[in-house]
C-alpha cells in the first residue's frame, strides 16, 4: 500500500535530517560570483538539478525499487561522486537521514544498511530505502532527490545572500517543470542494470566542493 | 557571590534540577554513555571560556570531551584546542550552517553524530563520563532539544546588561543552571549582580542560580560544582539501571 502524504514529510524542509547546514555548493558560487541574484541563483539550481540531481534521483529510484542491493547502489554513487569532499558530505547526510528515518518510518532493510555501513551509506541510497520503507514509490524516490537538489541552495542562498525569500520560492517553484522531467528520466533508467543509471556530472561543483572544504571561515558544511 | 552558593545548591536534588527522567541512561546496545550537558547564551557571555574552565577543573576526575556548534565553523574549537585544555581528538566543531539554534534545537542529528563519535572513538580508552556540547552564541531564545542534552547551563553575563534576567526567555527561565558570569566587570559597567540573580530567581523558579567571574581564581567552581554533582546522580542511575 502506497502512503502518498508520506512523501510531504519527507520532504518538508524541517524534517531533521541535516540538510539545514548544507548550501549544495552555492556557498562557493556566492563567494566566486557566479550567484548574485535570483535569475543566477535558477540557472546555478537548474545546472544542479540536471547533473547531481538526475545522478541522485537515479539512485534513489533505484534504491527504493528495491531490485537491487544497496550496498552496490552505495558503490555506484561512489563511482558517480569523484570529489572526496562531496562523498564525504553525501556519507554524512545519508547517516544523518538513516538516524531521523529509523525514528519515522522503523524498517528491517534500514536497519540493516546502516549495521552495514555504520559511518553512513550515501544519501539518495539511504533516502531510497526510507522511501520504500514509507509506503512510497520510486517514482516518488526519484521527486525527493530532485526536489532536495534544488531546495537545498536556494534555501542556502537566502542566508547567503539575504535574498528575498518570496523570489527564492519563486526560483523553486519555477523548476517544477524541470524536476518533472529529471524524477521521470530517473525513474525510466531504473529499468536498466545499475550502470544505466544516470552518470551525469558536474565538473564545477565537484571542483569548488574541494575548494569550499578547504576554506577556513564558512557558514555552511558545504 | 558566597550567598549565592548557599541559595542556589539546595536545590540541586530537587526534582527540577535532577536528571531528566526518562529511559535508563545507557545506549541500546547496553554500552555506558555519558552525561551530555548543553552549554547556551548569547554571544560574548563566556560560553567557551566557561568551556575551557570546566575542562581545565574536572579533566583529572573525570574522562570529558567537548562538542562545539560555531556560526562560522570552527572558531570556538580552534580556541579551546589553542587553549589545549582538552586533546585534540576530544574536540569536535560542529558546522551550523548559519543557524546555530537549529542544530541544537530543531535538527540535532549532526551533534548527536559528533558526541557519538567522540564516544566511540573513547571507548577503547575507557569511554566518556561527560561531553560538553557548547551551542554557537545566538540569542535569548535559544534552548537545546532534550533529545541532544540530558542538563543545560544557560551562560549571560553583566556586561549586556542587567535588565537581561528580567527580559527572561527560555534559555534564562527553563535552564538547568543559569549562570552570571563576568561579575568582576559590574563595576565598570554600572550593574549589580545580585539584582540580576534577584530578577533570574524570579523567573526561574527553584532553579538554581549562580555568579561567576572566570578571571578570579577558581572562578568556574559554582559551575563545576553543579556539574560535579549531576555527573554522580547520572552514574548513580547508570549503577542502578545496569
Amino acid at each position: 500500500m502506497t502512503v502518498a502524504a508520506a512523501l510531504l514529510v519527507l520532504t518538508d524542509g524541517r524534517f531533521p535530517a541535516g540538510g539545514h547546514a548544507h548550501s549544495g555548493g552555492a556557498e562557493a558560487a556566492v563567494r566566486a560570483g557566479r550567484v548574485t541574484d535570483s535569475a543566477t541563483l535558477e540557472d546555478f539550481c537548474r545546472g544542479r538539478l540536471h547533473t547531481a540531481g538526475l545522478v541522485a534521483s537515479g539512485l534513489a529510484a533505484a534504491a527504493a525499487a528495491g531490485v537491487h542491493d544497496p550496498r552496490t547502489l552505495d558503490e555506484a554513487a561512489d563511482a558517480r561522486t569523484p570529489s572526496p569532499a562531496l562523498r564525504r558530505t553525501s556519507r554524512r547526510l545519508g547517516r544523518q537521514l538513516m538516524r531521523a528515518a529509523r525514528a519515522a518510518w522503523p524498517s528491517p532493510a534500514l536497519d540493516a544498511l546502516a549495521a552495514a555501513r555504520p559511518q553512513g551509506a550515501h544519501q539518495p541510497v539511504v533516502l531510497g530505502l526510507v522511501v520504500a520503507a514509507a509506503g512510497l514509490t520510486p517514482q516518488d524516490g526519484a521527486y525527493a532527490a530532485a526536489y532536495e537538489s534544488v531546495s537545498g541552495p536556494a534555501t542556502a542562498a537566502v542566508r547567503l545572500l539575504a535574498l528575498d525569500p518570496f523570489e527564492a520560492t519563486a526560483v523553486i517553484a519555477r523548476l517544477a517543470p524541470d524536476m518533472d522531467g529529471v524524477a521521470g528520466e530517473a525513474a525510466e533508467a531504473v529499468r536498466g542494470g545499475v550502470d544505466a543509471l544516470p552518470a551525469a556530472s558536474a565538473p564545477l561543483l565537484e571542483v569548488t566542493a574541494e575548494q569550499h572544504a578547504a576554506w577556513p571561515v564558512r557558514l555552511f558544511a558545504s | 557571590m558566597h550567598k549565592e552558593h548557599a541559595e542556589a545548591f539546595p536545590q540541586r536534588h530537587s526534582h527540577s534540577a535532577g536528571p531528566p527522567l526518562g529511559p535508563a541512561p545507557g545506549r541500546p546496545d547496553g554500552s555506558r554513555r555519558a552525561l551530555r550537558i548543553g552549554l547556551g547564551g548569547p554571544v560574548g557571555s563566556g560560553k567557551t571560556a566557561t568551556v575551557a574552565a570546566l575542562c581545565r577543573t574536572l579533566r583529572e576526575e573525570f574522562s570529558l570531551a567537548v562538542v562545539t556548534n560555531d556560526i562560522y565553523t570552527r572558531e570556538d574549537a580552534a580556541f579551546l584546542l589553542r587553549a589545549a585544555v582538552l586533546a585534540p581528538e576530544r574536540i569536535t566543531a560542529v558546522e551550523t550552517g548559519a543557524c546555530p539554534h537549529t542544530a541544537i534545537r530543531d535538527d540535532i542529528s549532526a551533534n548527536l553524530e559528533a558526541v557519538e563519535d567522540l564516544e566511540r572513538a573513547a571507548a577503547p580508552h575507557g569511554g566518556l563520563d561527560l561531553v560538553l556540547v557548547e551551542s554557537g552564541g545566538d540569542n535569548l531564545t535559544a534552548t537545546f532539544s532534550r533529545g541532544l542534552v540530558d542538563a543545560q547551563i544557560f551562560v549571560i553575563d553583566v556586561a549586556a546588561g542587567d535588565d537581561i534576567p528580567r527580559k527572561g526567555g527560555p534559555g534564562i527561565t527553563t535552564a538547568d543552571l543559569l549562570v552570571i558570569n563576568k561579575t568582576d566587570l559590574a563595576p565598570y559597567v554600572g550593574c549589580d549582580p545580585a539584582a540580576m540573580a534577584a530578577d533570574a530567581k524570579t523567573q526561574r523558579g527553584r532553579l538554581p542560580v549562580v555568579l561567576t567571574s572566570l578571571n578570579s581564581e577558581d572562578g568556574v567552581a559554582p559551575v563545576a560544582d553543579w556539574t560535579r554533582t549531576r555527573l554522580e546522580a547520572w552514574q548513580q542511575r547508570e549503577t542502578v539501571s545496569q
